[in-house]
């Protein structure tokens, strides 16, 4: 059996983050298996700019991005597979990959890194009723046919959901000479980036109707239109504002789901709020020698984080080849008032060079707020802002004085009221 | 001119063609739909009922216990997937364990094997994730999950490997009596026949009153479901009925035959036969009922919706028989539990074309009863995949990473001898597109796949035949 030290699954930019980074810190064989024919993973369909401000100080589109770290990789020797899907990671590491060269094949691994991203929520997991038509898709679908294979899925476009796929291809149809009728958002604020509300909605008079949902798809063969409410503090629709809007194509961009089958099945704790898994500082999982990051972790709103997240997880699975990585954790993160999620959602003090970095997302939009965490009633980070929006990540930093000075395990982050 | 002339290709009339198929017969299936099985066929629960919930005397009654009976065997010979895992109706008190007690004593007069009365502890035992209060049940260990549109497709293609002609995308306007044989028109010809079997399903009785042999009408009933991931279908072995009440068999919860959770149907009057809309309402009192089975599955793990319509006749059972115009044999009102039962309906209607004298029956000495099974990698052993691949490489590229369907499965669905080319049709055959991403990874990919293998343009794949297109043109 082929074997190699670090096996990272997924060649987006999270696993190519991580494969670089564990080349840095000295390990020698590494294995980058990739579904797709081309590394990149998501990237390679994002044509729009705006990708690397923090991560490489300008502004690239998304397969400029891809192809920058792509060309790094180049120069060393981690290898890749593309074209290829694991399909399950056995006993004692060994990852089961299949594709037309080689057949099913078992590659034994030291460590693994899973990046296997996410994917799209879709119409029957939110229950949008109605007849089922063609004509319904998910933005990334969307983006897809039209980016890569140059194809116009719709001509009279409704969105429903305001994330940053969503308003993106908002714009993309719009330059396309499709007309979008209108993005709809259930609650009374976006989810996308307010940089994406300006650019893709405002910039194309694209009308932004908050507190809206679509409570009926209509047509039998392709899409003929949809019903859509305003709907109350609760969520529900009001039947009375029921009105049609007739249209060829729904599109959905209501949210990512890190894709765990492989983690699940292969027994990895999963955190039921971030639908990845529970991992530690480095990035280490419940299972010893398995790190995830990127999407597949929790879902990110900059590739930029999740590049730095790979870097992470990458540097963790070195330290754990070498035999640096101290095992067990000494603190435990807490996702208090107003915060829906926190990763790490577990920090192992010994292995954290001078500080360790927490990010969350607020539950809903805070203004004149603070993010403050404690460990006991020590408060050893904080973070103002005029305002915390769900759809911006936030992240505080704790000194690794910090940890080993409170003797508390848990590690508590709120949202309070500026005093 | 034909022999037969079978109008409707669902469930019913492919099996009826496949049992024809053993006699030298010039046989034509006719379909208005883009692919076999696409209506009632594709949308229900996929049970092989036990046989016992159904009045005895009825005609109902005759067929689904032989039905059930003759399933082994056809899945030995088509290859279309079923198991019998069992089904229990549950009971809490005292009124369901009367119910349950007429049931099986239905269930004896209609001669279903092995039926027993079983305590809450039994159903624990089996059923570890059922509600904690169930006292009494009905165990039938004959009833099973099936894969009912695959059945209706294996049965289909086994028919036409045994020289059945396939009409797709024929839509039958009208039929004319002339003395001893029937002219029928459909959108894309006329044929003429000597006998007429009506298995048209939901507009058996429109077809039958194109000849004037209405003696029914079908008022069409829908019933909603939830699928879930398999994960969801984990917790559950067998098929879980509660009591049944005057229209429906009661809400059901099941593992399907390809390991997803099932919940539903409730029994509605459908507003029109092709209307096929869900609705929240409906969903949400399909939750709660089935929480009372089930208590415990997960919501977020819910993949789709659907609804189908039974094709209900108002004689509130099966017609099968000759009908007043000599020729013409409705099969008609087969609603639940038709699936179970069509096998039997199939050998008794080729009794009914044997008795009208009209064409004989002799039997094809060169009949083949099997069909061949896709080559399914999800379920493949190591060796087995790859003794596979090394014959074909497409089976070693994944095309639907949710339910591990190759592009291999894909081009055997394309070449077959069912000519489809849409993606649902693919759907039905392969599961790609069948998972919880719904297809939004791999539509772009399988219309690459079409677009190669058929030579169709992009612009002229559809979902499910028509206009269901998916894309109007190229980008600027």
């Amino acid at each position: 059996m082929k074997s190699y030290d670090i096996i990272v699954i997924g060649g987006g930019p999270a696993g190519m983050a991580a494969a670089l980074a564990a080349h840095k810190n000295q390990v020698k064989n590494i294995l980058i298996i990739e579904r797709d024919q081309e590394l990149g993973g998501i990237l390679n369909q994002c044509i729009h700019n705006g990708f690397g401000v923090h991560h490489f100080k300008k502004e690239l589109t998304g397969p400029e991005y891809s192809d920058l770290v792509a060309l790094e990789l180049q120069k060393t020797n981690i290898e890749v597979m593309t074209d290829s899907m694991v399909l399950k990671l056995g006993d004692d590491k060994t990852v089961h990959v299949i594709n037309g060269k080689l057949g099913l094949i078992k590659i034994k691994a030291k460590a693994i890194i899973l990046a296997m991203g996410c994917r799209e929520r879709t119409r029957g997991a939110i229950r949008i009723h109605g007849a089922r038509p063609a004509g319904v898709y998910t933005a990334g679908t969307v983006q897809r046919l039209i980016n890569i294979d140059g194809y116009m899925p719709g001509k009279k476009v409704v969105i429903l959901g305001s994330g940053d796929i969503g308003l993106i291809m908002a714009r993309r149809m719009t330059l396309e000479g499709a007309k979008v009728e209108a993005v709809l958002e259930i609650l009374p604020y976006s989810n996308g980036l307010t940089r994406n509300i300006v650019q893709c909605l405002n910039d194309f008079s694209i009308p932004l109707m908050l507190s809206h949902t679509i409570t009926k798809i209509h047509g039998k063969e392709r899409v003929e239109g949809v019903s859509i409410t305003k709907v109350d503090a609760n969520l529900c629709p009001i039947k009375i504002t029921e009105q049609f809007i007739p249209c060829d194509t729904v599109l959905l961009s209501v949210g990512l789901i890190p894709e765990n089958e492989i983690s699940r099945a292969y027994g990895i704790i999963i955190d039921r709020k971030t639908s990845g898994p529970v991992v530690g500082e480095l990035r280490q999982t419940s299972k010893e020698g398995i790190f995830s990051c990127g999407n597949v972790l929790h879902v990110h709103d900059l590739v930029d984080f999740v590049s730095e997240e790979g870097d992470l997880a990458g540097f963790g699975a070195a330290q754990y080849i070498h035999n640096n990585l101290s095992p067990d954790f000494t603190h435990t993160t807490i996702p208090g008032e107003g915060i829906s999620i926190v990763v790490p959602q577990k920090i192992n003090a010994q292995n954290v060079t001078d500080k360790v970095k927490l990010f969350m997302r607020a539950k809903k939009v805070y203004t004149n707020c603070i993010i403050n965490a404690y460990i006991g009633d020590k408060l050893v980070a904080h973070k103002k802002e005029n305002k915390f929006l769900p759809a911006e990540m936030v992240y505080l930093t704790i000194k690794k004085e910090d940890l080993f000075n409170n003797a508390n395990a848990e590690i508590v982050i709120k949202i309070e009221p500026v005093k | 001119m034909y022999d037969i002339t079978i109008i409707g290709a669902g469930i019913i009339g492919c099996a009826i063609a496949r049992e024809l198929a053993k006699y030298n017969l010039k046989i034509c299936l006719i379909e208005k739909n883009e692919d076999v099985g696409a209506e009632a066929t594709k949308a229900n629960s996929g049970i092989v009922h036990g046989g016992y919930a159904e009045k005895p005397g009825s005609i109902k009654a005759k067929f689904s216990s032989k039905g059930n009976s003759m399933y082994q065997q056809l899945n030995a010979e088509l290859n279309f997937g079923f198991v019998q895992t069992g089904s229990f109706v549950i009971g809490f008190d005292e009124k369901d364990a009367t119910k349950i007690n007429e049931l099986f004593a239905y269930g004896q007069k209609n001669g279903v094997p092995n039926l027993q009365i079983v305590d809450g502890n039994f159903v624990r035992d089996k059923e570890p994730n059922l509600n904690k209060d169930i006292n009494i049940a009905l165990y039938c260990p004959t009833a099973g999950i099936t894969s009912p549109y695959e059945f209706a497709i294996a049965l289909a293609e086994n028919a036409i490997q045994n020289g059945v002609e396939l009409k797709l995308n024929s839509k039958v306007t009208a039929i004319q009596k002339s003395h001893d044989h029937f002219i029928v028109t459909t959108n894309q010809e006329s044929l003429t026949t000597k006998i007429v079997i009506n298995t048209a399903g939901l507009y058996a009785d429109e077809i039958a009153k194109m000849v004037g042999a209405v003696e029914f009408t079908i008022k069409p009933r829908q019933g909603q479901y939830l699928v879930f991931d398999k994960d969801q279908g984990d917790l559950i072995n067998s098929v879980i009925f509660q009591v049944p009440t005057a229209i429906s068999k009661g809400i059901l919860v099941t593992k399907t035959y390809h390991g997803n959770l099932l919940i539903g149907p409730d029994a509605t009057p459908a507003p029109a036969k092709d209307y096929l809309d869900t609705a929240s309402q409906n969903i949400s009192e399909i939750i709660e009922a089935a929480k009372k089975s089930f208590p415990d599955f997960d919501l977020q793990k819910v993949i789709t919706a659907f609804a189908g319509n039974r094709a209900a006749a108002t004689t509130e059972d099966f017609i099968i028989e000759e009908s007043k115009i000599k020729g013409f044999i409705n099969v008609a009102g087969i609603e639940s539990p038709g699936l179970t039962a069509a096998p039997a309906i199939a050998t008794y209607v080729s009794e009914i074309v044997a008795a009208t004298k009209q064409v004989k029956l002799s039997p094809k000495i060169n009949f083949n009863p099997y069909r061949k099974a896709y080559h399914a990698i999800a379920n493949m052993q190591e060796q087995e995949l790859n003794n596979l691949i090394k014959q074909d490489v497409k089976y070693g590229c994944v095309v639907c990473r949710c339910e591990t369907v190759s592009e291999g499965e894909i081009c055997d669905a394309l070449h077959r001898n069912i000519p489809i080319n849409s993606l649902d049709a693919i759907k039905r055959r392969t599961r790609a597109g069948m998972g919880r991403c719904q297809s939004g990874f791999c539509t772009p990919k399988i219309m690459e796949i079409i677009h190669n293998e058929l030579q169709i343009p992009k612009e002229k794949i559809t979902k499910k035949g028509g206009k269901s297109l998916f894309v109007f043109g190229r980008t600027k």
